[in-house]
């Protein structure tokens, strides 16, 4: 077991955020083809509830609530003693068992493995279908050009 | 008298199997996925995400699927079922200006920083009927620029240095929820902007059509209308920091109005803001719009009594749920009420009639 203050939470944060942000399909693969699924205990089973989203009043004001969305939490200990939280985006208990394991994971000396083989390779497929969608809005991009002055 | 009536199960149970048997339609057509609704009418998913007040793609799906199509029986079920969630915390409020735009548009600044991107719109189609579609909607991959890698600015950022157009200075306050407490009034802006996010669409924009042809006018121009994800972060107590745990597709508006000042304050432009769920351009400008002219009163303007300045008469007919809950509860089996009206006007013709005829028997 790793000293979990030693992790830094920038660091946990990313991981972290990356799977709760991950389409359930690209976790799930990379996470079946990670062949060392480690044995643990829950400290809480996986639960769907709702977050309410927040905004504010013309983007930098007051906050208020826009509505809720889905997420799914879970908790759970590594034979180690590593814990290891998920709260991730939708109504995934297998999603969520993953992202747990994985978090755990990362604490521990299989941190490089599971970065390796699952981390970095979703990281990089949601990078491409967001530069993706980012190409094409540029390509949506107005170019004005000056037709005629009307000075004369 | 009181009357308990029983019966009609039998009725109800067979008007459910052919309820069941007309949504599936024909057997010899195709069966809808959920997958195909949520990527191929993801429009109609947004609205029903954005009104039923929940983020979840697939669920608003299931729920047009199982409604037949039916949008406000949809957010219906979607608001049924979030009842049923228990609610882990509030999020930290969005970052818009992080927002990875497909779409950025100004109709008040042409040279913005980061330009005016179209995306995905319907804008200057001809709205002319696509017969092509009805054979095969396989279409060619769109064409692809250079990403833009960094953030794209606020507009309403460039104008703040002049002071020409008003602050929206951030605060923490914990705004109110009227998922949890009932609307009251006088109300919040932090509240009136809830209930517009999660407002019938229809019902906002013809408020908002209302502010454009003279009832309580504010002269809007869309400063800037923004599409995009963005990520939504919450502090988890068990960690004792905040993570990503999502991200969400919001529609941004902020419209730039004509302010000409008060006693207090100099003349400059004002803003109205609207942030809707998913690709919700239309309900987004209303919104903003039907926020501005509930702002009379914070900027020291005339009451003119139009209907889009009464927050009471907006705010009380925005949820098309309460709205349509209400209004369909009248056919509903309403028997007993019917009968005693039914001996009511009996009586009074009665009466009535033998007021006049003793009259009659006296000439």
């Amino acid at each position: 077991m790793a000293d979990q203050t030693e992790i830094s939470n920038v660091a946990r944060q990313g991981w972290m955020g990356l799977m709760a942000r991950a389409p359930e399909g690209a976790l799930m693969a990379l996470w079946e083809e990670y062949k060392a699924h480690p044995r643990f205990e829950w400290l809480r089973r996986p639960e769907v509830g709702g977050v309410m989203v927040r905004g504010r009043a013309g983007g930098t004001g007051a906050p208020f609530n826009v509505g809720e969305m889905t997420v799914t939490r879970c908790s759970l200990v590594l034979e180690d003693g590593t814990v290891g939280h998920a709260y991730v985006q939708g109504r995934s208990r297998s999603k969520a068992e993953a992202a747990a394991l994985i978090d755990a994971l990362m604490q521990t000396a299989a941190a490089d493995e599971v970065r390796d083989q699952v981390i970095t390779p979703l990281k990089d497929q949601m990078q491409a279908v967001k530069s993706d969608r980012a190409a094409k809005a540029a390509a949506t991009k107005v170019e004005f050009f000056t037709m005629v002055r009307g000075e004369d | 008298m009181y009357v308990a009536v029983k019966g009609g199960e039998k009725a109800i149970e067979n008007a459910h199997a052919w309820l069941a048997e007309e949504r599936r339609g024909p057997t010899d057509i195709a069966e809808l996925s959920i997958a195909q609704i949520r990527e191929q009418l993801s429009l109609a998913v947004n609205r029903v995400m954005a009104e039923g007040s929940l983020y979840d793609p697939d669920l608003a799906a299931l729920a047009i699927k199982q409604a037949r199509g039916d949008l406000i029986e949809a957010i219906f079920l979607i608001r049924a079922y979030r009842t049923t969630l228990p609610r882990f915390g509030y999020s930290n409020p969005v970052e818009t200006g992080e927002m990875a735009c497909d779409r950025r548009i100004s109709a008040t600044f042409k040279d913005a920083p980061g330009g005016q991107v179209l995306g995905p719109t319907f804008d200057y189609t001809h709205r002319l009927l696509d017969f092509k579609l009805a054979a095969e909607g396989e279409a060619p991959a769109a064409p692809a620029g250079q990403p833009r890698t960094e953030t794209t600015p606020h507009i309403t950022e460039f104008l703040k240095g002049e002071d020409i157009i008003q602050d929206e200075p951030a605060n923490e306050d914990t705004p109110g929820d009227l998922t949890r407490e009932p609307m009251e009034f006088p109300s919040t802006r932090p509240l009136r902007l809830q209930s517009l996010t999660r407002g019938d669409e229809g019902f906002v924009l013809g408020m908002a059509y209302s502010t454009q042809r003279g009832y309580a006018r504010n002269h809007a121009f869309v400063g800037e209308l923004r599409i995009g994800k963005v990520a939504v972060e919450m502090d988890i107590p068990e960690l004792g920091f905040a993570i990503d745990i999502g991200e969400v597709e919001l529609t941004e508006c902020e419209t730039v109005n004509q302010f000409k000042g008060s006693k207090t304050e100099p003349p400059q432009f004002t803003r109205g803001y609207g942030l809707v769920y998913g690709q919700s351009e239309r309900k987004s400008i209303a919104m903003a719009l039907v926020d501005r002219a509930l702002r009379w009163e914070e900027l020291g303007e005339d009451n003119l009594g139009a209907p889009a300045q009464d927050e009471e008469f907006v705010l009380s007919h925005a949820d098309n749920i309460q709205a349509t809950g209400f209004l369909e509860h009248i056919k509903l089996p309403h028997y007993v009420d019917f009968q005693s009206e039914l001996e009511l006007v009996r009586k009074l013709r009665r009466e009535a009639e033998e007021r006049i005829t003793p009259k009659e028997a006296a000439e």
